[in-house]
């Protein structure tokens, strides 16, 4: 991306969400459990294309990337991801209520 | 009971993110799977994920700006963090991990401005987590090939003969910027010092300026 033409730089700061600062910590504890590294979690970024930075948030790009990481290097399943995810889903409606 | 319907804002003073009070997303859906998954198997702890967090807001420019003020003030320190920037900021008891640190001496002839056009690499143990701006896909991509213009949107304005170096981060090579002194700051102690010193002007896209 270095170099494309791209519009103004927007200043707008945010506040980082509960659940964000958590994939970032998912981020630095998987890679201290040495499953993963910021390599393996950039070649899942970049794999994603240009159209994931247009659809998806920063932490919303890394936690599908981390996500990714942990079933390739086997610490869980798809299969234990996708049924804990429904049991997730069935908790409640907000984040607080899920989590 | 009255209630106010004002844009809620963050205790900083920042607007919530809009997808905070939204129903429960698809992705932190998958944060909470990842996370619970991680816990379950072993891996990792729901202590060490509340620990990390804990460690991550404590980090503030302000431990930049130690540094940057030290290096104003005692020479052979700032020869030292030229040196080795990573065992300087060891030495004076910041943990920066296992990543490769340069610093970069702003002059009156050359300015300095770090990136990074890959992702977000960033001196976070110095500087906290990076601004939105910094993570934006405008900075990433403008700033390697039109740096006046970008620093000319912060305000920056350089004279032609002021050499602009643009320094691209990587996964294990971070910059942090040591801005050049402002002149009306000489003889100030160190503690003075560092309330000069912003956080954009450790990232080279802002200079320091006296405390308000």
């Amino acid at each position: 991306m270095g170099g494309d033409p791209a519009g103004k730089i927007d200043h707008e700061q945010h506040d980082f969400a509960l659940w964000e600062k958590r994939v970032d910590a998912l981020l630095v504890l998987s890679s201290s459990a040495g499953l993963m590294n910021t390599d393996s979690l950039r070649r899942v970024l970049e794999d994603m294309g240009e159209e994931a930075y247009e659809k998806m948030s920063y932490y919303e790009r890394w936690i599908s990337s981390i996500c990714q990481n942990m079933i390739e290097v086997g610490a869980f399943s798809t299969e234990e991801l996708a049924t804990k995810m429904e049991i997730i889903k069935s908790r409640g409606a907000t984040y607080g209520d899920a989590s | 009971m009255p209630h106010d319907h004002h844009e809620p804002l963050s205790p900083s003073g920042h607007p919530y993110r809009a997808d905070d009070d939204k129903d429960l997303s698809y992705w932190q859906v998958m944060e909470i799977a990842v996370r619970e998954l991680l816990i379950e198997k072993g891996h990792i702890s729901a202590t060490q994920i509340q620990d990390q967090i804990n460690t991550m807001d404590a980090r503030s420019p302000a431990n930049g700006a130690r540094l940057v003020a030290k290096a104003w003030t005692d020479p052979a320190f700032k020869y030292a963090l030229i040196e080795d920037a990573g065992q300087a900021s060891r030495n004076m008891g910041f943990d920066i991990g296992p990543m490769h640190l340069i610093a970069l001496e702003n002059t009156e002839k050359v300015h300095n401005v770090i990136v990074c056009t890959l992702c977000s690499c960033y001196p976070r143990n110095l500087l906290g987590l990076p601004p939105d701006w910094y993570k934006s896909r405008a900075y990433r991509s403008r700033a390697v090939v039109e740096p006046r213009k970008v620093l000319s949107e912060f305000g920056l304005e350089f004279n032609q003969k002021i050499q602009i170096r643009v320094h691209d981060s990587t996964a294990d090579m971070r910059y942090i910027v040591i801005p050049y002194q402002p002149a009306e700051s000489e003889g100030l102690s160190e503690a003075e010092l560092a309330k000069w010193i912003t956080r954009d002007s450790m990232i080279g896209v802002g200079l320091p300026r006296a405390p308000a």
